[in-house]
């Protein structure tokens, strides 16, 4: 993988059989952890009736899950208010559904796209934005299991567990910065 | 962020005694994160809202530098639109009625 650049109207790039396996499973199992969500949903009669689904009214325990599914208000650790938590379960139950729908979809894209013993991917202006948001989805999710801070090393102290998994996320970091220089350059 | 410049944190404004009545419009808060890069943000900006690069640089600067930005604003249902579509966006957004 030599970063993204600009081939005419498309965008592309080329991974190494590795490159690929890691990034196929990472999104995979980012796949996996959504769709897992989804299904915990509530399903009622009323639901599949109206075409109106409604989602879970609580944050997940996961901290991965909870960082790609936010809050729609920022609740005070301590002490949040009964209205703010009210309207939130409630914003959540509306829009976690279709938040859902569009994350598993960008991560489909990435899935359909990238070959699995890798090589060329040419990917069109569309397909760019979904690789870029799931690029950004599994940086979030590694970023939080690692406890990625603002000033993180480029590498830990070789006893660190996390150590290991500190360069793919580096290196997603750069797949993704590579690939918004070629979508804006 | 992710970036190599230290970021310096400012305190958020007390909230005022009044209570919100229902015409004051709301707000689109992001939050500053370790993780999401600079380029990315100033990306999204542009992209969600058709913010000029200046306009969305300095909106994404401000999110690093003193740990969130007003991004929109307007109706409840505006910017619940808008607070859905950073989600979708990996970004980490909520939104407030200022009191």
């Amino acid at each position: 993988m030599n970063g993204w650049r600009r081939k005419g109207a498309l965008i592309a790039a080329s991974f190494e059989q590795q490159e690929a396996a890691v990034l196929r499973g990472l999104v995979s199992q980012l796949e996996d952890m959504l769709t897992a969500r989804a299904e915990e949903a509530p399903q009622d009669e009323l639901a599949e009736l109206t075409g109106i689904r409604t989602g879970p009214t609580e944050s997940p325990d996961d901290p991965v899950l909870s960082r790609l599914l936010p809050d729609f208000h920022k609740l005070d650790p301590d002490n949040p208010s009964r209205e703010d938590l009210d309207s939130a379960a409630a914003m959540r139950s509306i829009h976690e559904p279709e938040l859902l729908d569009l994350k598993v979809g960008v991560a489909k894209v990435v899935l359909d796209t990238l070959p699995r013993d890798g090589g060329d991917v040419l990917l069109t202006e569309e397909q760019a934005d979904s690789w870029l948001g799931a690029l950004n989805d599994v940086r979030l999710a590694l970023g939080t299991a690692l406890d990625v801070t603002e000033d993180m090393p480029d590498e830990l102290p070789e006893d660190d567990p996390r150590s290991p998994h500190l360069g793919v996320y580096h290196w997603l970091t750069w797949v993704q910065e590579t690939l918004i220089q070629a979508l804006t350059g | 962020m992710s970036t190599p410049v230290a970021a310096e944190q400012t305190q958020v404004e007390p909230a005022g005694a009044e209570v919100a009545d229902s015409d004051t419009p709301w707000r689109t808060v992001v939050w500053n994160d370790p993780v999401n890069l600079m380029s990315y943000v100033t990306y999204v900006f542009q992209k969600l809202f058709g913010y000029s690069r200046d306009h969305a640089t300095k909106l994404m600067l401000d999110v690093h530098h003193k740990g969130k930005a007003i991004v929109s604003s307007g109706s409840k249902e505006k910017v619940e639109a808008d607070v859905a579509k950073l989600h979708a966006a990996g970004l980490w957004a909520t939104m407030e009625q200022p009191s």
